[in-house]
């Protein structure tokens, strides 16, 4: 079928079921105590295992005496880190992880044996009787420090602790900053920041003896890759491992990559031949962390009088922690995220991740986007200010539109950016706002934009990125087999109103399968923001196979022709004449009489990334979605306390194909950015020691930190969608920080350059004393929250 | 030394043998089997595995099992009566104030022992009452809906007997 003409169809069509805020499929489980995530999980003949973290952040394992462990009553095991040094990461890119820590620690919390008992008591219990003992090695906890170490080096292979450097120019970025009018510089630092999902990851892993096969269940947001990552790295064939993705409780890109918990359970199953659970405990889940990176910048922008940007210069200096983990793709994706969501020519960008004796940050929600979008939306507003032009103009003068071609040849198909930025600006009245509020009040402009899904398949292979298999009978209705992952953003709600949609069927008679590599093909999984888009394209594409089957059926008996045929409330009909009709099921029923089950199939793979230069595989997108923001705050003038009153969004995710999650996804995601942009941070003392573990020190936003929401989805249709909907997980997550920044500095004159803006940051801003100033102070240290809690 | 237990739980009688430090969280959970109560960080600070307790919402995972004897126990499985849900499950399960659902059951608990004590609560009071519930997903806006809908009569045909209140 001629997709391009499909959709040129169904742009001008009324839909049934998408752009309804149908309540999620697996909502009365949820509110009901039913749905089972993977720590509710009771296998018969379960075992629990505990680990044992390591007390220092850096040091040389010398003993680890597990003898006296083995021996206590209702222990069944105990391993140490030596007897499984494979290691492994995302990927495989550059691997340096292992289960559990072989020779060397490298932060605070790592794993240095593991121990099953019959009881998670017994097996805490039996944690106690391990003896071991490190040589400390100084930590290294500041990410400039780490760089200018030459002979303390974390990972042996990592001179001066550098994992991955990255360049890119396009154009002539000296030569237009020369010719610029106005050039603002600033440097800016965003802090490490945990997922703070309410579920600690969770795994059971059960192998079968007999069989000699591992099912894991695990909350992770890529099943394929974990199954990958598991076979790798305890030595089993990928087809005997099966990975079950339970209900997840919050993932935001954390749970992209395997725990090592899912590898030491699944070493221990196979050992014991009995299942193994292991459940993290609030504090062990913050030492994995895999959060946001924290991340220096140093920004130049150039512009024009008349407001046009000439250039972008960045350089970055990521802090890795202990690990490579997603590094690699974080760093090129920042220097990615520097082409939009404005015309820039001119881009120059130099990133580098070096590793430190801190919890491996990783993946999280507006990947990359909040460090770029902090510092740009910042300098936009210092640039707003020098030019005399209103941030909202400036930023309308510089907006991507519809089939704008970066330098990098990336391609934008769609964009109601501009929408976006006039909505927000007109609800929130900012023209009569910005820079003529009281003293201590301010409102501040921000905006931003996200892909929806790479052209970067996770395991280098040239399969689709999706795929989805339909079944069509009487006997179970339409059961879509399908890999993505429902991590609380509502893609199971969303694929089965887009199953309905071809089939013109109601919501129950669908069943979504996913989360499951034996039963569900192969899928890229649940990031980048690729879910609506890619994976739909796949459920689309196999609900249009399966019912062009039907449809012949259906064509014969009516004496209509296939391509003249609808599908609405179950029933096949003429387009032409509503009195020839027959039933969906009658029509299947038809079908299977003579040839069987209905099966479709249909998959989705982005373009490919064009153009020659270093980084091209990361980036480039199919879509992308836009938001704009505008926040306004109170500044406590005698405390520096920032409170966010009230919070203008506007969204361009094309078309909504189920609003109120959209809605839920804007309201959390910028929840989530707030929480950077305010209150949360890891603080880690110059030992590396953790210390806010858990969350009553790490504080993410509560009922009373949220502020009043005016959000709009703008009116938008990506036609090259399946039905015309593009991302909203992640970009209203990015500006945030920036937007508040901006209202700060509308308010009280000072411009914060920092996150978390503490109140200290802004009582001392506000008399004078550069919040920088502080940080550099606290080098050894790395975080200005710690030398203030560590004193 | 583990003890006998006289837990009422959703109405009916449970005699569990637990040790002096358990939790309710750990005997609905591991013992009973009711995994709808959930653990987020087991130091009451995230709201997750709240409760009723005659009434009141109690943080389970910080609740001793042996200072509960004699008392009326409300676990969200406790809340849907012959498949026909309390009025705060409906609204937030339509109002989409459930995302991933781990806090929901908490969050759910929490409401409802709010409007036990203030079954007209502004929107103020709702602020404040739900604030020892931590939701990583919805930023609250769609839970704020969901209550307030209740609170102002939208589910009262949904309305089921109340249930562990006085």
């Amino acid at each position: 079928m001629d997709q391009d003409s499909a959709y040129t169809r169904e742009q001008v069509r009324e839909f049934e079921i998408v752009g309804q805020s149908v309540p999620r499929v697996e909502g009365y489980d949820k509110v009901t105590g039913r749905a089972k995530y993977t720590d509710d999980i009771d296998l018969h003949g379960m075992t629990y295992a505990k680990v044992y973290c390591s007390p220092v952040a850096h040091g040389i394992i010398k003993k680890v005496d597990v003898s006296k462990a083995k021996e206590y009553p209702g222990v069944l095991d105990v391993i140490v880190g030596e007897e499984h040094p494979k290691k492994y990461s995302v990927n495989d890119l550059l691997p340096t992880e292992t289960p559990l820590a072989v020779d060397k620690v490298r932060y605070f919390g790592e794993g240095l044996a593991a121990v099953v008992a019959i009881s998670e008591q017994i097996a805490a219990e039996a944690l106690a009787l391990i003896d071991v003992e490190i040589e400390e090695l100084p930590a290294l906890v500041n990410a400039h420090d780490s760089e200018a170490s030459a002979d303390n080096l974390i990972h042996d292979f990592a001179k001066n602790n550098t994992n991955h450097t990255a360049e890119q120019h396009f154009g002539d970025v000296d030569d237009a900053l020369a010719k610029s009018d106005v050039v603002v510089e600033e440097t800016f630092y965003t802090s490490m920041v945990n997922g703070g999902f309410i579920e600690t990851q969770s795994v059971v892993a059960d192998y079968d003896p007999g069989k000699r096969k591992l099912t894991v269940y695990n909350c992770n947001q890529l099943a394929h890759t974990l199954q990958h990552t598991i076979a790798r790295t305890i030595d089993m064939p990928l087809d005997d491992i099966r990975v079950i993705i339970p209900n997840v409780g919050g993932g935001f890109g954390g749970k992209t990559e395997a725990t090592p918990s899912v590898l030491i359970a699944s070493i221990m199953s196979r050992k014991i031949g009995r299942p193994v659970k292991l459940t993290y405990d609030r504090d062990e889940s913050i030492y994995q962390n895999k959060g946001r990176h924290a991340c220096h910048l140093s920004l130049k922008l150039g512009f024009n009088k008349d407001g046009t940007i000439q250039a972008l210069d960045l350089s970055i200096l990521l802090d890795g922690g202990a690990h490579s983990g997603w590094g690699f793709v974080v760093l090129w994706f920042i220097a990615a995220l520097t082409h939009l969501p404005y015309k820039v020519r001119n881009i120059r960008y130099e990133g580098r991740r070096v590793y430190t004796n801190k919890p491996t940050p990783g993946a999280q929600r507006s990947f990359g986007g909040v460090q770029a979008r902090t510092a740009v939306e910042s300098c936009f507003d210092m640039a707003a200010v020098e030019l005399g032009i209103n941030p909202y103009e400036l930023r309308m003068i510089n907006a991507v539109e519809t089939g704008y071609k970066c330098p990098s040849v990336v391609e934008v198909r769609h964009s109601e950016f501009k929408k976006c930025l006039e909505s927000v600006a007109t609800r929130s009245d900012f023209a009569n706002k910005w820079g003529k509020l009281p003293r201590g009040k301010g409102i501040g402009f921000a905006a931003g934009h996200y892909s929806s899904g790479g052209a970067f398949l996770l395991y280098n292979s040239s399969r689709a990125h999706s795929t989805a298999n339909i079944r069509v009978d009487t006997e179970a209705g339409a059961t879509v087999f399908c890999g993505v992952t429902d991590i609380g953003q509502g893609s199971t709600t969303v694929m089965t109103q887009i199953a309905c949609e071809v089939f013109g069927i109601p919501m129950r008679k669908v069943n979504f399968i996913c989360q499951d590599t034996m039963l569900a093909p192969m899928d890229n999984g649940t990031m980048d923001s690729r879910a609506t888009y890619g994976a739909g394209h796949a459920v689309k594409n196999a609900a249009l196979d399966a019912r062009s089957k039907i449809f012949d059926v259906a064509a014969a008996h009516l004496g209509v022709r296939a391509e003249q045929l609808q599908c609405k409330d179950e029933l096949i009909s003429s387009i032409y004449d509503d009195n020839r009709f027959i039933n969906f099921w009658e029509a299947v029923r038809m079908y299977q009489e003579v040839q069987g089950t209905v099966f479709g199939t249909g998959d989705y793979t982005p373009p490919q990334p064009r153009g020659d230069y270093d980084g091209k595989i990361i980036g480039p997108s199919p879509a992308f979605g836009f938001t704009a923001q505008i926040a306004e705050v109170d500044v406590n003038l005698r405390t520096g306390q920032v409170k966010v009153l009230k919070y203008y969004e506007a969204t361009d995710c094309g078309k909504a194909v189920n609003p109120a999650s959209v809605e839920g996804q804007v309201e959390g995601g910028v929840v989530m950015g707030l929480g950077q942009a305010l209150i949360e941070e890891i603080v880690v003392d110059r030992n590396g020691r953790v210390l806010n573990p858990n969350l009553h020190d790490y504080k993410i936003p509560t009922t009373m930190d949220v502020p009043e929401f005016d959000s709009e989805i703008v009116d938008a249709y990506d036609p090259t969608s399946a039905y015309g909907g593009k991302e909203v997980g992640e970009a209203p997550t990015g500006p945030v920080c920036a937007a508040i920044m901006n209202a700060v500095y509308d308010a009280v004159g000072v411009r914060l350059t920092e996150v978390p803006i503490t109140p200290e940051k802004v009582f001392r801003a506000m008399r004078g004393q550069h919040s920088r100033g502080l940080e550099l102070e606290t080098t050894t240290i790395g975080f200005h929250n710690a030398k203030i809690r560590s004193v | 030394m583990k003890q006998v237990v006289h837990l009422n739980i959703n109405g009916s009688p449970y005699d569990v043998m637990v040790a002096p430090n358990a939790t309710i969280a750990d005997v609905v959970r591991r013992q009973l089997g009711m995994t709808g109560t959930k653990l987020g960080c087991e130091q009451g600070d995230c709201g997750a595995c709240t409760i009723l307790i005659d009434g009141k919402s109690h943080l389970s995972c910080i609740t001793l099992a042996v200072a509960s004897e004699g008392k009326e126990i409300v676990t969200i499985e406790g809340l849907e009566q012959n498949g026909k849900l309390d009025p705060i499950q409906q609204a937030i399960l339509e109002k989409q104030g459930v995302q991933c659902g781990i806090c929901t059951p908490g969050v759910i608990m929490s409401a409802k022992g709010l409007l036990n004590e203030n079954p007209k609560p502004n929107h103020e009071e709702i602020v404040v009452g739900m604030s020892g519930n931590l939701c990583r997903c919805t930023g609250y806006e769609k839970i704020f809906d969901a209550i307030e809908a209740v609170v102002e009569g939208e589910y009262d045909d949904a309305a089921t007997p109340q249930v562990g209140a006085e």
